[in-house]
């Protein structure tokens, strides 16, 4: 396999490589080949195409900006850090790009309703707003456990007329919302579209998730030139599920001399096991649908994962991440929940842009390369999200009581 | 002729259908799942289906999802299921064992290593939900050296490609998913199941089984009288959660039930 021919996969049944697929029950099955069938229309559909960025401009805002952190750089010593704001995106993260493109396809398809997993409860929230957006009845899982950690964005999502139901099982979180969700589709795969949040669970789901988000990467490659007068040495984007880092890195995939960088939630550190770093620590198998780097035990059961970032939380990791790993195309790196809450507060102090959790990972592996790097040298940032609703969570850490 | 074939064959025979029960190996507790399978068999099971514990059982619904839940808190995993089989055939040479579970504990042992185990361990069948026949080429050609049969899912909503192409690929018997939705759910309508059966007794010789929403002796009856086999899991599961303590009397009560139902 030619690294030309990455951006081709998936192959016909959901394959990057090993990984991928469509591991479901034969229940599962019929839905997923109609959807399937129904997004390769849309997506050859250019009417379906331009109402998709139509909506992205008016309703999401896009393009977003790319930002030169000058101050940050010069901090740093080394490298120019650029930062794409995803953050300034309508509902304040990337994840938007893709609940706009899949509502789109729920009404296409003639679902009256649409159903969602969250953990830190983003997606739940960028769901809900489409939802409300094309009037769509709208239902969030949520682990319990999430629930009681983030009531901000249930009380967000219930104002965008949503009804969050509570996960008990499991682990109570990010995972068993996705089982829950599931198990709400195959019962009522009739009236219901499943909004999957990031670029895991079956085929099409890594595919067409990566494929609404990779107007992050497309625009980058425009915004680039422009602004700097190149291309960047590397993209950086932190990876839980994966979608925001698909999203920036698709497009820079045949593009040589351009490194792509993963940065995973090492939690208290790989070392502890008390992690979310699956790419880093995991081991092939399979889990929602696909085949990818999971964790897990040695009988194959699925841990517990551990993050400051909720929406890192996750065992599993998009295949597609997986494949580019293996291949080589891209590297993945752990950054620790103290490493990432130093560079929350550094972006914060120098540059007056207070980072999502998750994308402050990705922040911090640009702090750490910067300095060893040339100041003609540029790293570019997929800054996925805003930190407004982590307050509670810095706070916290910090022993401030709000 | 392997041991699931020979079931089949005896009880058309007999003019009787088989009565296949469902437990997960290891709930309520480790130290009773080999006498809840001689319970069943004593009771007039005829396959065991045991299910290996997993941490997403995505497939299932609440009750199976605890009893998942509660068996990994005893540490059961596809080694200890294994050898629960094993137990269980040391004094039962003729009552397949059909193991049924999610593809992750069978990948992470590594398929070939489970295909050896599971024939030195006396299993018949395995059910792997989330391997569809486009996923289980590998599992196939493990399972084709050790005789065991791979056992596939249909469901309402399987097309009549699908249809074909599970017939295909499946041994051992067919597993008819009765319902939309996730194990234990709702109410099931006979006429549109029967119907379903027909559909797919067109494609296969083999025997075709129905389960997912029977709760009863008296639906159990009803499926019988046109499918060759009737699977009850959720609700033996719920038995046992209701009469902590008594598990394994209520399970044989509870099937010998649902035996007299079927063969009346």
């Amino acid at each position: 396999m030619q690294l030309n021919d990455l951006p081709t996969l998936p192959d016909e049944r959901g394959h990057f490589g090993p990984y991928g697929g469509i591991f479901v029950a034969e229940t599962l099955q019929a839905a997923l080949e109609d959807l399937k069938r129904e997004y390769f229309k849309a997506k050859a559909d250019p009417a379906f195409q331009a109402e998709f960025h139509r909506e992205l401009k008016h309703y999401v805002g896009r393009p977003s900006p790319i930002y030169h952190a000058r101050r940050l750089s010069d901090e740093l010593g080394g490298a120019q850090v650029y930062l794409k704001r995803e953050d300034l995106n309508h509902t304040g993260a990337h994840k938007v790009n893709n609940t706009v493109g899949q509502a789109l396809l729920a009404r296409r398809m003639g679902k009256p309703r649409v159903i969602a997993e969250t953990g830190a409860g983003q997606h739940g929230v960028a769901t809900a707003t489409v939802a409300a957006r094309y009037g769509l009845e709208c239902v969030v899982y949520m682990g319990s456990e999430d629930v009681k950690r983030q009531a901000q964005n249930v009380y967000r999502m219930k104002l965008l007329g949503a009804t969050v139901v509570p996960v008990d099982s499991g682990s109570k979180t990010l995972k068993d919302a996705l089982n829950e969700a599931m198990r709400d589709w195959v019962t009522n795969v009739e009236t219901t579209f499943y909004i999957i949040g990031t670029v895991a669970g079956p085929h099409p789901y890594p595919m067409m998730v990566r494929d609404f988000n990779s107007v992050v990467g497309k625009e980058c490659l425009t915004q680039m030139p422009e602004l700097a007068g190149r291309q960047p040495d590397a993209v950086l984007a932190c990876v839980g599920g994966g979608s925001n880092a698909m999203g920036i890195f698709y497009d820079y995939i045949p593009v040589q001399g351009v490194r792509l960088i993963g940065v995973e939630a090492g939690g208290e550190g790989v070392a502890t096991g008390r992690h979310a770093a699956s790419l880093t620590a995991g081991t092939p198998g399979v889990l929602h649908g696909n085949r990818t780097y999971l964790i897990q035990d040695a009988n194959g059961q699925i841990l517990d994962t551990h993050s400051v970032s909720a929406g890192l939380d996750y065992p599993g990791v998009g295949p597609e991440h997986a494949w580019l790993k293996d291949s080589g195309r891209a590297e993945y790196v752990a950054i620790n929940d103290d490493e990432a809450l130093a560079a929350f507060h550094r972006l914060c102090r120098t540059e007056g842009i207070i980072p999502a959790l998750e994308s402050s990972h990705a922040v911090a592996h640009a702090i750490k390369m910067a300095p060893t790097m040339a100041k003609d040298r540029i790293l570019l940032v997929n800054l996925s999200g805003r930190g407004d609703k982590d307050m509670a969570t810095v706070a916290e850490r910090g022993n401030i009581a709000l | 002729m392997s041991r699931i074939q020979s079931t089949f064959a005896r009880l058309t025979n007999e003019h009787r259908k088989a009565l296949i029960p469902f437990i997960t190996a290891g709930d309520p507790a480790p130290a009773l799942t080999v006498p809840l399978m001689h319970a069943l068999v004593e009771a007039g099971a005829d396959v065991i289906e045991l299910g290996v514990p997993f941490s997403d059982p995505m497939a299932d619904g609440p009750v199976i999802q605890r009893s998942s839940e509660r068996a990994l808190k005893h540490g059961v995993g596809l080694a200890q299921v294994l050898g629960f089989a094993a137990e269980f055939r040391q004094t039962n040479a003729a009552t397949p064992v059909v193991l049924m579970g999610y593809a992750n504990p069978v990948e992470r042992m590594g398929l070939d290593r489970f295909a050896q185990d599971a024939q030195a361990a006396g299993v018949d069948g395995v059910l792997v939900v989330d391997y569809p026949p486009e996923e289980s080429a590998e599992l196939h050609a493990s399972m084709r050296g050790v005789g065991i049969d791979v056992i596939y899912l249909l469901s309402p909503t399987s097309s009549a490609a699908r249809i074909e192409r599970v017939c295909q690929a499946a041994q051992g018997y067919i597993y008819y998913v009765s319902l939309k939705g996730v194990t234990g759910a709702g109410h099931l309508d006979t006429a549109d199941v029967e119907t379903a059966i027909a559909r797919i007794k067109a494609r296969t010789s083999l025997p075709v089984g129905v389960g997912f929403g029977i709760r009863d002796g008296d639906t159990a009856r009803r499926i019988a009288a046109f499918a060759d086999a009737v699977v009850i899991g959720s609700r033996i599961i719920q038995e046992m959660e209701a009469h902590p303590g008594q598990e394994v009397s209520r399970v044989r009560a509870l099937a010998a039930d649902i035996r007299k139902a079927m063969d009346a």
